[in-house]
């Protein structure tokens, strides 16, 4: 399959990709990993007549923790993220999250930004920033700007990005004590999409009731659905399972899933609450 | 038409240069230009794995990358895995271990296992598992393909032990 022809452009700087996506427009793509945007331009579903590839601008690839958040910069690999110590000791929602992305060789191109901003559902990064309540930050013509997790996943494909803006850099705020999470993705074969899949994180206080929960859902609505009642549902309370039984129901309930080839709707909302059970489970013995 | 751009890469330790329309994918790059026709197109839709190459050390499938991205980069194709007209140790491991029945994956295989026993000298099966995920075979449930690369694994243990070997003897 080959893709519509189009113009390459790789800038080897922020302001100098800024100006290019302003001076195309719509006509403009950006070029990360690629992992999802190559294999739409096969398909002809996308075909941007200029692909701005940002690969080569310098100083965009690191994880590292600074002034209280864990930064992930917007070039970082999924692989560079599975092999980050600070990941494999800290930020195990983060591990089982890129562990059951796609495959070994699409992780070795595939950003952390572009599985955001590229606004599929089906994506698992979504889930999982929103439990943890992480921060955008866009890079445009006038500088930074913070955009809340909660805010950014606008429709189908469509996020709180701006035409000319790049994603830059993703917080999140470093856990307290106390505090895990896991993700949990049942997926027809290496590779696939979620059937479904559930991101749970928990801190728990000093007595091991929940502070703060957060609960996203994946590849069962329109967007990455954030679970608010089923998260509301844990607050001050101790994660035994009759606690765990009811905001996973919570979490069911929030799901919209649509009958397709992965199962029928019934099947996928029975699907989301076994998964959050598990992934609260899972990030309740990490909190301990 | 878009304006062709220069190419320059380094593949299996060789100087190539082509100019190139950006379309054009890394695979056909490799195939149709260099005629380096050991990597397969399977798929073509960034599942199947008989595309997979080196690119700077990292293994990717070459089917979802354009040509001109790879540019200044260094490239590893199967061709690359023969030296000196000897085998690679994974090579022989699946001519020993049966590893392949038709064949069509086993470029991408033997890419992807290279690339593993790179970080993991010593791969459990779960470990060789995890590390070909990304490349499928509908001919050998993968069975033989797990022993051949624990057979280059082995292999390439015992060849690194000889030289301590004769460290002790003198």
């Amino acid at each position: 399959m080959i893709p519509p022809p189009f113009e390459y452009l790789r800038p080897s700087t922020i302001p100098e990709a800024i100006k290019l996506l302003q001076q195309h427009g719509d006509d403009a793509k950006i070029l990360s990993g690629g992992q999802s945007l190559i294999p739409m331009m096969k398909l002809r579903i996308a075909r941007p007549a200029y692909l701005v590839d940002i690969n080569r601008i310098a100083g965009l690839s690191y994880v590292k923790e600074d002034v209280g958040f864990l930064k992930i910069g917007g070039l970082t690999r999924e692989a560079e993220l599975e092999a980050s110590p600070l990941v494999r000791s800290k930020y195990l929602i983060l591990l089982d999250t890129a562990h059951v992305i796609a495959d070994p060789q699409v992780r070795n191109l595939a950003t952390v930004a572009g599985n955001l901003a590229h606004g599929d559902p089906a994506n698992d990064h979504p889930a999982t920033m929103l439990a943890l309540g992480a921060q955008i930050v866009a890079t445009g013509a006038r500088g930074e700007r913070v955009i809340p997790i909660d805010d950014f996943f606008v429709t189908l494909f469509t996020t709180a990005l701006q035409q000319g803006e790049i994603l830059t850099e993703i917080r999140i705020p470093v856990p307290p004590a106390h505090s895990g999470g896991a993700y949990f993705k049942l997926e027809r074969k290496v590779g696939d999409f979620a059937t479904a899949a559930v991101a749970a994180q928990v801190t728990l206080d000093g007595s091991g009731n929940v502070q703060r929960a957060g609960i996203g859902l994946t590849n069962v609505g329109p967007i990455p659905i954030k679970a608010k009642a089923a998260e509301d549902s844990l607050k001050g309370k101790k994660l035994e399972t009759a606690v765990i039984a009811q905001a996973a129901q919570l979490a069911a309930d929030a799901s919209q899933p649509s009958s397709d080839l992965r199962g029928p709707a019934d099947y996928k909302r029975g699907l989301v609450r076994e998964l959050a059970m598990r992934a609260l489970s899972r990030a309740a013995e990490r909190a301990a | 038409m878009a304006k062709k751009q220069l190419v320059r890469v380094k593949v299996n330790g060789r100087d190539r240069e082509a100019e190139v329309e950006p379309r054009l994918l890394l695979i056909h790059f490799i195939r149709e230009i260099l005629q380096l026709t050991g990597s397969h197109i399977g798929c073509d839709t960034s599942h199947c794995g008989a595309c997979t190459v080196l690119l700077n050390g990292k293994t990717v499938k070459s089917c979802t990358m354009f040509a001109v991205q790879a540019d200044g980069g260094e490239i590893m194709t199967v061709e690359g895995l023969m030296k000196d007209g000897q085998l690679h140790p994974l090579q022989e491991g699946f001519k020993e271990e049966h590893g392949l029945q038709c064949g069509f994956c086993t470029p991408g295989m033997l890419i992807s296992s290279y690339a593993l026993l790179q970080h993991n000298a010593k791969p459990s099966e779960e470990d060789v598992r995890w590390g070909i995920s990304g490349n499928l075979c509908r001919c050998t449930g993968y069975q033989n393909i797990v022993r051949a690369v624990r057979f280059a694994a082995n292999k390439m243990a015992a060849a690194e032990k000889k030289p301590e070997m004769a460290e002790v003897a003198k």
